[in-house]
């Protein structure tokens, strides 16, 4: 490629210059789609003394992030899109000048920009996994294909013991009709109920693969892994039904597994407890199950399951 | 002072030694080129069906069960099977080539490395077809759900094949790093010191290093995960296993165990697939600036950072599968601590692009060089929201983490890969890639690139999953098919576009001009050689004087001057590159 004459080099920094116009057309779409997408597809509406955490360190990269993306892509464009006579020999500036200077400041304002974000963001994690108070609501937590479990411990706050052997549609926990602790258990598929102010400590697993117990209005995400509880909490503080889904990979249904969490008064979530007591049959029959439960929709995937290890 | 090529050296001349078994790196690395773009094809292929599902799931064209394959097979297929397979096209064919060797330092080891990655790919193409289908646990399949087979249809047969394909491939990449660590360092031509090195070369010995130490801890997990499917242990299977109505007889095996195995692997294999693209893009730089790579020493340095702190990250990917909230912290901190060498390196880059202010050549190479860049540094913030743990707590196995890393693998690394390509095709195959048709290619790509995957991010803040098969479960995701329908439409023009590569691939191997031995004018020792060059390269090994970076050196007649230029009599640069000269 021999040195070009006058009206090759014109043609080839036009083409240069429409090049780094072309860079700065992507910059402006990705800008604008983002503040549209900021007024119709943002984060949900905040549910738990969790979300404002996670949500400040959100806006904190956004910061960093829309300020290094601009730069950076503006730095791409403007060496392509000024006119410079094309010099003879090239003699390397000394680092007090461009671009030296330029990239030495950019990883300085980077480190800094790390350093403060990781600060923050150390500080907040350490906050989320501290001990939960001891008034915490304790609900368990167990995740299956494909639907989610809830278990509520009695007015002596203990959860009876369970036995896989004991596991039927109708008694989902394969709780030991033998331990009386169980009597006073109430279970709940696909549906959590939990009190505005009161924080909620969970005992999440799983009974077969791995799920991701996702509570997106309350920013809490937490892997249910079967042999391996796991604890979170949180303190819902905004009244109102959400969603639960479930975040891993986990078969065929994974997105099914729909449930709901609806975060009440005090008073409403006592008389929905009481309800749910009322309803548990007489000692010795396995607990029964709340309202909620929906048979068609695990059955369907069980069977389907089922039918596939059938033909094995 | 010449050295003679060992004449013995020379393949039989049968057509099956020559082009099918061959030992010749030149036709190994056009191998594995054609290879990975075959697959790539496969991949995208299955990534058109998805896109036409997700857009518009009344359609039909997949159930559930075929999503996930899909979905699963994509995703092992474009990381494992395309662009894992590029660092060792471009570093067969080009490290003897920019060294100044005759071949690998071990030929017969690098047929194998060839020849062991064939039957993985059968093994994972036959999976389609089998009972129960492919493989439907991700690319990632964690155990319990790739481990019990009535978990899912895909846990069967088709998980079995996808980890016989995985483990041939592991053997088939330490093939190949011990051959390109072992040439780089003991082939080198007399004068070629490692200060000399071009960074693409530099790239490709550290990705060779990770490759090396990480694959074996791939192929562990995928061993220990087919003796748990087929000879009954239980290394990531707890007690107390319900599945499908049945209670397993597993027990005292941890799926987190899995985790750590697969990411201490999967975290590196992510450099190894980026940093190939760095150095390739550095010299692709170099030669379009007519300047030197700015910061040469920093570059090298920041590889090496990278490549040391790579290891130290990979639980920034199980954040929230169980660990104890001390590990996330400390994940958190070196994950934050690795984006500044590969802040520098991407410094460098953009810096010499300034330097070169009034000299820059745009030929399709270097369109892709700079496209590179700017997908990249979109990617490596997006990044940043992950590796922040308490932001990944929101944002984990959403679509944000699907838009970083389309943004840094499939568009970066393949943006990378693609200015190498049509650099160095003329070189390969003798030919010259028609410049209009790949600056349209590009000029398509680019943007398409940008539509398909940043409204991904929009999906993941919104907070719909990875691989669902349908968001229209939930109540909170319902107007985001909008996003979904836009996100497929542009990647119906993104993948469209890839027609015109392949079309001029094809086309101008048969029919394109002839290339001349050194069309760009660059100085790396590659282009000493012919265009393509013959069995064992050169006739006389070069003997190297400078560094590859002599562009617009004062006193010089032209404004390149290559490696094998002595310097006494030659120009003198101000800048010889890094001391360390002589003694190769």
């Amino acid at each position: 490629m021999p040195d070009r004459r006058a009206d090759q080099d014109g043609a080839a920094s036009r083409g240069a210059w429409w090049f780094g116009v072309l860079l700065l057309a992507l910059l402006l779409a990705s800008l604008a789609s983002f503040f549209v997408a900021a007024r119709v597809w943002w984060l949900p509406v905040r549910a738990s003394e969790q979300a404002p955490m996670v949500d400040g360190i959100l806006d904190a990269l956004f910061v960093i992030g829309l300020v290094f993306f601009v730069a950076a892509q503006v730095f791409l464009a403007v060496p392509l899109m000024r006119r410079r006579a094309a010099a003879g020999p090239f003699v390397p500036p000394p680092l007090t000048r461009m671009p030296g200077i330029g990239a030495i400041i950019a990883v300085l304002v980077l480190v800094i920009a790390d350093a403060t974000v990781l600060a923050l963001s150390e500080r907040d994690w350490f906050r989320m996994f501290s001990p939960p108070p001891a008034d915490a609501l304790r609900i368990e937590v167990v995740g299956r294909q494909f639907m989610w479990q809830f278990r509520y411990p009695g007015p002596d706050g203990r959860f009876g013991r369970t036995n896989l052997r004991f596991v039927t549609s109708g008694n989902p926990f394969g709780m030991d009709p033998d331990d009386p602790a169980n009597a006073q258990n109430v279970v709940t598929v696909n549906e959590m109920h939990v009190v505005v102010g009161r924080p909620v400590v969970l005992q999440i697993t799983a009974l077969d693969v791995i799920h991701s117990f996702n509570l997106p209005n309350f920013r809490l995400k937490q892997d249910a892994v079967p042999g391996r509880p796991v604890t979170v909490w949180t303190t819902p503080d905004r009244a109102g039904t959400y969603e639960i889904t479930c975040a891993q990979l986990c078969g065929v249904g994974h997105y099914t597994m729909r449930g709901i969490v609806v975060v009440q008064s005090p008073g409403a979530f006592a008389a929905w407890m009481a309800s749910q007591r009322a309803a548990i049959p007489p000692a010795g029959k396995p607990g029964a199950i709340a309202s909620g439960l929906r048979a068609a929709a695990p059955a369907r995937h069980e069977a389907s399951a089922g039918a596939a290890s059938a033909a094995k | 002072m010449a050295v003679v090529v060992d004449g013995n050296f020379a393949n039989r001349q049968s057509f099956l030694h020559r082009y099918i078994f061959s030992q010749d790196h030149k036709v190994i690395g056009v191998q594995y080129l054609v290879t990975a773009l075959f697959m790539a094809l496969v991949g995208g292929t299955l990534s058109m069906l998805m896109r036409v599902h997700l857009g518009w799931p009344q359609s039909g064209v997949l159930d559930p069960a075929q999503y996930l394959g899909a979905v699963t097979m994509h995703g092992t297929i474009m990381v494992l099977f395309f662009l894992t397979l590029l660092p060792s096209a471009f570093g067969n064919f080009l490290i003897p080539l920019m060294i100044g060797a005759p071949d690998m330092a071990f030929p017969f080891l690098n047929l194998l490395s060839y020849w062991t990655l064939v039957p993985a790919i059968l093994s994972l193409l036959v999976s389609f077809y089998v009972p129960g289908g492919p493989a439907g646990g991700g690319w990632t399949a964690y155990p319990p759900l790739s481990a019990v087979p009535q978990a899912a249809p895909g846990s069967g047969l088709g998980q079995t094949l996808w980890l016989l394909a995985v483990a041939l491939l592991c053997v088939s990449s330490l093939f190949g790093a011990l051959n390109f660590i072992t040439t780089i360092l003991n082939l080198r031509s007399p004068g070629m010191s490692m200060g000399r090195l071009p960074l693409t070369i530099w790239a490709l010995l550290f990705t060779a290093i990770i490759a090396l130490l990480v694959f074996p801890v791939l192929l562990a997990a995928g061993l220990l995960l087919l003796l748990d499917r087929v000879a009954g242990t239980s290394f990531f299977e707890p007690a107390h296993l319900l599945v499908a109505g049945q209670i397993l007889s597993h027990s005292g095996g941890d799926p987190l165990l899995f985790q750590h195995l697969f990411w201490f692997f999967g975290h590196p294999e992510v450099y190894i697939l980026i940093v190939p693209p760095l150095g390739i893009v550095a010299d692709v730089l170099a030669t379009f600036t007519r300047t030197p790579v700015f910061g040469y020493r920093a570059f090298v340095l920041g590889l090496a950072a990278v490549t040391s702190l790579s290891f130290l990250v990979w639980a920034h990917h199980m954040y929230v599968s169980g660990l104890h909230p001390l590990l996330g912290g400390v994940f958190m901190t070196t994950t934050i601590a690795i984006s500044v060498p590969f802040a520098v390196l991407l410094v460098c880059l953009i810096a010499t692009l300034y330097q070169g202010q009034g000299r820059i050549r745009l030929d399709t190479p270097m369109l892709w060089a700079i496209g590179m860049l700017s997908v990249m540094v979109t990617g490596g913030l997006t990044g940043l929201f992950l590796g922040d743990a308490p932001s990944d707590l929101y944002l984990h196995d959403t679509y944000w983490v699907v838009g970083h890393f389309h943004f840094t693998m499939a568009l970066a690394a393949l943006a990378g890969a693609l200015a190498g390509l049509y650099y160095w095709f003329p070189k390969m195959f003798g030919r010259r890639l028609d410049e209009r048709l790949g600056k349209i290619h590009f000029l398509i790509t680019l943007p398409a690139m940008y539509a398909t995957f940043i409204p991904m991010h929009f999906l993941g803040l919104a907070g719909m999953s990875r691989r669902l098969y349908t968001a229209s479960f939930y109540h909170f995701l319902s107007g985001t098919q909008p996003l979904n329908v836009f996100i497929s439409l542009s990647a119906f023009v993104l993948g469209g576009a890839q027609v015109l590569f392949i079309a001029n691939f094809f086309w101008s191997l048969a029919y394109g001009p002839r290339a001349e031995q050194n069309p760009w004018h660059a100085n790396t020792l590659e282009w000493e050689a012919e265009s393509p060059p013959p069995h064992g390269n050169w006739a006389v090994r070069p003997v190297v004087y400078r560094w590859p970076y002599d562009y617009n050196v004062p006193g010089a007649d032209e404004d390149y001057v290559p490696q094998t230029v002595p310097l006494a009599g030659g120009p003198r640069p101000e800048h010889a590159g890094v001391a360390g000269g002589g003694g190769g």
